[in-house]
């Protein structure tokens, strides 16, 4: 008896030791590429050192980009910061009705791809506007188009990333008690008062993270300064890299390494920073009551949905049809009337065009691929942050979200000079797909962790040691149990991630070449090269997959835990 | 079925001491119950039984296997412990259905279909749940979840059946009927069971032997009837039972544990087993009302119970005592006390009353 034992607690601690070599690849998967891309930053002509980063970075065209970086994305997070508080106060606070519907519009800007929002955008302004001229509203040929213009950038960057306030911020109202604004109430304050002098107060620091994260992601928005600066011969640093790299190749990638590290630099700042504040706020109101605040509007209420609502078709349903019309015209800057009405677009683009026909299936492999992978990946990771804790899973937890948060571009780089040369080999892989697949793994990895995560750490833990009691070991409880309930929030996950990915174009314009076109590059090639009907059709497709996907993610809501799906709780 | 016996078992979180060197042994068919406050350890001393904890210190034998020793690092996972456990949150899986709960341990242990389903049979019909097979475990009441974790812990005839507060998260009318049900489940399988409660009812009122539990330490272990008639400290005393906690002087050697005591003033005589004892414990049933008696007390308040009176008396001096009485008495009234066969102990703590 004691001997068949003995020889079982040898198989039960080799599959629990088994387990954490899942978690070196991870790493390396995270770290290999940014290490490398110090390492080149640092590593100029004359040596190491500073002199081949000082150069560049005293450069007029770095100087110029960086700036026109900072003022985009600066005004752009003013413009987040007044749409996403605005959504946030009333709708955490308010009696209003339709929240649900309210919210998923809100979201839907966030989830279509940057360059989609600038090419619907461009759509519904300018002098060739298909919408305008229809209604007989465009201005002349040969006016300007206002949106190719800093202030243009900075607006679409405002409007695309107004859910990233409006989620912290809300979800910081939530944790206020609503015996907190009662206290106030009985020792006789009203009104405004109490919302400038408790709730403002109390929702700063989420204001504040979200203000964080806004901002890196705005700076890291390659596809808005592509679509808009380029025609303008306005550059941000996204767009100065991608012009470098696309114009002279490889060979500038010492130069382009040293920009990435730039704005990786301010980048980290605001993850940090955006961290910081988060933590911040936990320890100042927890443990409080699960009654949030609701207050009645009254009389006000039916205004406040208009006005809502007015928004929301102003940012987000006129600009799609205006991109719907402009896919229904046989030539580009013809009035769409029902004799015009053509679906010449459509066709050319989804059966005919080689290039986008690949495009989908690249996309969809890309996107597919990378949630299976990275869906057997977490589930074990994210059992071992919860379950066996230690320096390592902590250190993980830390860095996972880095990929994601720092800017597109500069995971692009460090993939490029990782992966352009394979050590100890002849290999590359730069120029084949599979350099665009590592990266989407390593900058969704967090898309798809957070929320096994968060059903995982919902779990009662008992759930797990009553099969462990009755003799399950660590796979088999993995498999029979848990994986079953956390199915729905990988599933979740998993959509979240094939949905990013699918759109993705940061990252793949910098790494994708003839043949590994994605999407997102298919999109901004059709209308670089003047094919703005077909790139419309596309888009158009795109996003009406993205809402597809998001309204089948809302249908999972319910059945998922708590703070699964990002725009719920 | 088998004995558990604990060597010096010490736990420490995080150099914090739960569990300060426990020794005790369970016999084979026992049923035992850990008593205390909460955060006495007797949780932490569940979990290192069932093996979710490693001890610091110390060993842990199930029948003739040793399962843990910190010494010589050995280890065995809970997985190859074969025990059963019954959770406070029951933690039956939502996504299988009771049959498919119950059949789980089996099938873990690969046994083949047509033996498991008879298993599986004899548990539902062992725990009266078989017309619940196919319901899934949401669809259950408290006291049926209840069941089907005890089914599930039964199947595999572990060693030793754990129960961590198994009765908290139910209502009191069915607290009594389950306490009962677990009775005669344990007469019928003659399995070892170990029940952790801080409800000293409930662990009177089932097991055989009950280890009294405080600061990590066990402070008696024995029958309830000894625990109530002959505590052998002030907390068990005091934790165990209604009554006070007196400090008293022996006068003159104890005879046929018989020993003569001065407390309250006065002069009693106790049962004691020991010749030096520093306390008496005086539970309602040994005070007598009697008006010639020279303790005087006045009454300061009464509850009723149902068929007779609880009262709260003070002493001259200021001691708190606690009579059963067939009648109401009036507040503030004066009356004179007998003190019969209180039970002395030495204790060198201070007492907690």
């Amino acid at each position: 008896m004691t001997a068949i034992f003995a020889s079982h607690t040898k198989g039960s601690r080799f599959e629990d030791r088994l387990l954490p070599l899942v978690l070196l690849p991870l790493i390396l998967l995270i770290l290999a590429p940014v290490a490398r891309l110090l390492l080149e930053a640092f590593d100029g002509p004359s040596g190491w050192g500073l002199s081949h980063f000082a150069k560049i970075f005293a450069a007029e065209s770095t100087q110029t980009a960086l700036w026109h970086s900072l003022f985009t994305a600066g005004v752009g997070t003013l413009i987040s910061i007044v749409l996403g508080s605005l959504f946030a106060f009333v709708v955490a606070l308010t009696d209003l009705r339709g929240k649900a519907a309210l919210v998923f519009c809100l979201m839907i800007p966030m989830m279509i791809p940057p360059q989609i929002t600038a090419l619907a955008w461009t759509q519904m302004m300018g002098p060739s506007s298909v919408l305008l001229k229809s209604v007989g509203l465009a201005p002349p040929l040969g006016a300007p188009q206002p949106l190719y213009s800093d202030w243009g950038i900075a607006l679409l960057l405002g409007i695309q990333h107004t859910s990233i306030i409006f989620l912290t911020l809300r979800a910081g109202l939530r944790m206020i008690p609503a015996e907190a604004v009662e206290a106030a109430r009985i020792s006789g304050a009203k009104g405004l008062r109490v919302w400038w002098q408790i709730i403002v107060p109390l929702s700063l620091p989420s204001l504040a993270a979200g203000t964080a994260m806004a901002f890196v992601t705005a700076l890291g928005n390659f596809g808005i300064p592509a679509m808009l600066g380029i025609p303008a011969r306005y550059s941000t640093l996204p767009t100065l890299i991608y012009q470098r790299l696309a114009g002279l190749g490889p060979s500038v990638l010492s130069e382009v390494a040293v920009l990435a590290v730039i704005i990786g630099a301010i980048a980290l700042v605001g993850v940090l920073a955006h961290k910081l504040l988060l933590k911040r706020k936990a320890y100042g109101l927890v443990g409080t009551s699960s009654r949030p605040l609701s207050i009645s509007l009254g009389k006000w209420r039916f205004l406040t949905e208009l006005g809502l609502w007015l928004i929301i078709f102003c940012i987000l349903v006129l600009p799609l049809i205006a991109l719907v019309m402009t896919s229904l015209v046989p030539a580009y800057g013809v009035p769409l009337t029902l004799e015009t009405l053509s679906f010449k677009g459509w066709h050319e683009a989804l059966f005919r065009q080689p290039v986008t026909m690949r495009a989908f299936s690249n996309s969809f492999m890309l996107a597919a691929g990378a949630a299976i992978v990275l869906m057997t990946l977490c589930l074990p990771l994210a059992w071992m942050m919860q379950r066996r804790p230690s320096q390592l899973t902590r250190f993980i937890d830390s860095i996972v979200d880095l990929p994601y948060a720092l800017p597109g571009v500069v995971l692009a780089i460090a993939c490029i000079l990782t992966f352009i040369n394979l050590p100890f080999t002849d290999w590359s892989l730069y120029g084949t797909i599979w350099i665009i697949f590592i990266a989407y793994l390593a900058r969704f990895m967090t898309v798809m962790l957070r929320p096994i995560q968060s059903s995982l750490s919902q779990l009662d833990p008992t759930m797990e040691e009553a099969a462990q009691a009755v003799g399950a070991r660590l796979f088999k409880r993995l498999r029979t149990v848990l994986l079953p309930l956390v199915a729905p929030s990988a599933a979740a996950g998993a959509i979240l991630v094939f949905l990013t990915a699918f759109n993705e174009l940061t990252v793949s314009a910098l790494l994708w070449s003839s043949g590994t076109e994605t999407l997102g590059v298919v999109i901004f090639n059709l209308d670089d090269s003047g094919e703005t009907v077909m790139a419309s059709a596309v888009s158009v497709a795109v996003v009406a997959v993205v809402i597809a996907l998001m309204g089948g993610i809302q249908l999972l809501a319910q059945r998922l835990p708590k703070g699964v799906v990002p725009w719920q709780n | 079925m088998a004995e558990l016996i604990m060597e010096n078992v010490q736990k420490h979180f995080d150099g914090a001491p739960a569990l300060a060197g426990i020794d005790a042994q369970i016999s084979d068919g026992e049923f035992v119950a850990l008593l205390g406050p909460s955060g006495c350890g007797k949780t932490t001393l569940l979990r290192l039984l069932a093996g979710f904890e490693q001890p610091s210190e110390g060993r842990l034998h199930i029948g003739d296997q040793q399962v843990a020793c910190a010494r010589s690092n050995l280890f065995v996972p809970p997985e190859e412990r074969n025990i059963g456990i019954v959770f406070q949150s029951y933690a039956l899986w939502p996504h299988m259905s009771v049959k498919r709960n119950i059949a789980y341990p089996l099938e873990v242990r690969r046994m083949p279909k047509q033996e498991r389903d008879k298993k599986v049979e004899e548990a539902l019909a062992l725990t009266g749940l078989g017309p619940y097979a196919n319901r899934s475990p949401a669809a259950l009441s408290g006291g049926q979840r209840q069941r089907v974790a005890l089914a599930r812990c039964l199947v595999t005839d572990p060693r030793a059946v754990l129960l961590d507060e198994p009765l908290a998260n139910l209502d009191l009318a069915l607290r009594a009927t389950m306490q009962e049900a677990f009775a005669q489940f344990h007469q019928r399988t003659g399995a070892t069971m170990v029940y952790v409660t801080h409800d000293q009812t409930e662990a009177m009122a089932m097991a055989d032997r009950v280890a009294v539990m405080e600061k990590g330490k066990i402070r008696q272990f024995a029958s309830p009837e000894q625990l109530y008639n002959e505590p052998d400290n002030s907390f068990v005393a005091d934790f165990v039972g209604e009554g006070a906690v007196v400090p008293a002087r022996a006068i003159g050697t104890r005879t046929h544990d018989q020993i003569e005591m001065q407390f309250l003033g006065h002069r009693f005589t106790a049962r004691a087993k020991i010749d030096a004892p520093t306390h008496v414990c005086i539970r309602p049933e040994h005070l007598r009302f009697d008006d010639d008696a020279p303790l005087r007390a006045k009454v300061k308040t009464t509850t009723y119970l149902g068929g007779k009176f609880r009262v709260k008396l003070e002493t001259l001096c200021g001691q708190m005592l606690v009579a059963l009485s067939p009648h109401r008495l009036q507040n503030d009234m004066a009356i004179g006390l007998d003190i019969v066969s209180p039970w002395a102990f030495a204790d060198g703590e201070v007492s907690h009353g």
